[in-house]
């Protein structure tokens, strides 16, 4: 291997940092984001300005082909959070990482124009700053599908505390079913609902209805035993309908003793319920016919 | 063994580990396992998968599909490079926990599982495989 000289993109970005700022901005005119209305031609121009400087300075202290370096961080910091400025208005990961690949013509027509009597170098000094602007580019995207996800997240965070699930079957008995993933802090806010309507509504029994569980493990199973344990303590008893077969062998399989009253289904539990408050279920012909005779 | 597919997952976060349990239940569909086995393998990757980031402080998983002769199945690998576990015999016993769990991951991941190892090294870090086969 012949050895490798310096690349000389650092020193060339900071020579001519004004100059690839506005060729830059020029091509970005009629880009997707802005034709989208994500973002203004100012914002851009800040955007650009602020990815610039970050890429100036990672590149005068570090290496360019290690863009998950301490040294990228500032530039790692700025793409994330320009993703996550951009994924609110329901753009393509592809249109984002476009904001980075953008710089490439700029920045080879510097290098072109640098090293236009050397195309040994030539080559190689292009196909390091593909190699470094790919990167930072897919990092972009994916920075940006990330945050999209986080988006989501929080959005599905904030409609389930909308929705606090807790009803009031009965006098005397509430019910709520567990829908989804337990082991987040959306558990909490559950079980914090579930206590509270005990003790507004004075119920004496709680059903849980875990149908909607896709798996319990150990870390659901010590949530659903400390809320037992919890309305306990407030006086009330709680029931669990719900428990698929399959869901029962496994929590069998792992040793955990739920050590409560359980039901195949909510209509079950709630039939249950209502027999140890003393109300009785009966079909509505049996009182018609058994009337005359008392 | 034969390896016929083959996926690494990053162990990080809690949204990683409801990621894991969407991918194990959906390779032990594939690989048409019954819902019970689903159901089994699914709840131990979460097991150990808890572990990995709780007290290993983040890892990762390879997941893959095997096969042996006539069997198939599948084989998750977790590997953390945390602290360690100082007494594998005691972790492993029902109710044993030195946070705040029920005490039942391991054991009951070794009970939910056709094969399971552990190897563990203070201060290197710690490595689960379980096997389910169909
Ligand atoms: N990857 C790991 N690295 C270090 N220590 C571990 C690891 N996995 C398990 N341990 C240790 O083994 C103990 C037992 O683990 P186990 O999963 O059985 O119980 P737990 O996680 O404490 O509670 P549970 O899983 O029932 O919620 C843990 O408390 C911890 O001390
Ligand atoms: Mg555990």
């Amino acid at each position: 291997m012949p050895t490798k000289k310096a690349t000389t993109i650092p020193t060339l970005v900071a020579a001519h940092g004004k100059q690839l700022l506005e060729s830059w901005l020029g091509l970005q005119k009629d880009s997707s984001l802005v034709a989208s209305g994500a973002v203004d031609t100012a914002t851009l121009h800040n955007y650009s300005e602020r990815f610039l400087s970050e890429f100036h300075k990672a590149l005068a202290s570090g290496r360019l082909d290690a863009i998950g370096g301490a040294d990228w961080a500032g530039v790692r910091e700025f793409l994330s959070d320009f993703s996550r400025g951009m994924a609110q208005h329901g753009l393509t990961p592809s249109q984002i990482a476009t904001f980075v690949f953008s710089l490439k013509q700029p920045l080879f027509a510097l290098l072109s124009h640098e090293f236009k009597s050397d195309a040994q170098r030539l080559s190689e000094e292009l196909w390091q700053a593909t190699l470094l602007i790919d990167s930072l580019g897919l990092y972009t995207s994916e920075a940006f599908q990330k945050s999209r996800e986080e988006v989501i997240i929080r959005q599905q965070e904030e409609m389930l505390e909308l929705s606090t699930p807790v009803v009031e079957l009965w006098e005397g008995i509430v019910a709520v079913p567990l829908i989804g993933t337990l082991d987040s802090e959306r558990t909490q806010v559950v079980m914090e609902s579930l206590l509270q309507h005990i003790v507004t509504t004075g119920a004496e029994i709680a059903i849980i209805d875990i149908t909607g569980v896709p798996t319990v493990d150990t870390l659901v199973a010590q949530h659903l035993i400390k809320t037992v344990a919890a309305a306990r303590l407030m006086g009330a008893d709680c029931i669990i309908s719900g428990i698929r077969p399959q869901i029962a062998q496994t929590i069998v399989h792992l040793g955990v003793e739920l050590s409560v009253t359980s039901k195949a289904t909510m209509a079950d539990a709630l039939q249950l319920a209502l027999r140890r408050i003393g109300k009785t279920v009966v079909d509505r012909k049996t009182p018609q016919a058994a009337s005359p005779a008392e | 063994m034969d390896v016929e597919k083959q996926a690494t997952l990053a162990v990080k976060s809690a949204e990683d580990i409801v990621r894991i349990r969407r991918e194990v239940r959906s390779w032990a569909v594939e690989s048409k396992f019954s819902l019970v086995d689903q159901t089994k393998i699914v709840t131990a990757a979460s097991e150990i998968a808890r572990n990995t980031l709780d007290y290993g402080g983040g890892g990762q998983l390879a997941l893959e599909k095997v096969r042996q002769g006539e069997r198939r199945g599948l084989r998750l690998t977790f590997s953390d490079q945390g602290p360690g576990i100082p007494d594998i015999q005691r972790a492993l016993t029902d109710g044993y926990t030195s946070g705040s769990g029920l005490g039942l991951g391991l054991s009951g991941s070794k009970r939910l599982c056709n094969e399971f190892y552990l190897e563990s090294k203070p201060g290197v870090g710690t490595t689960v495989t379980l096997i389910r086969w169909k």
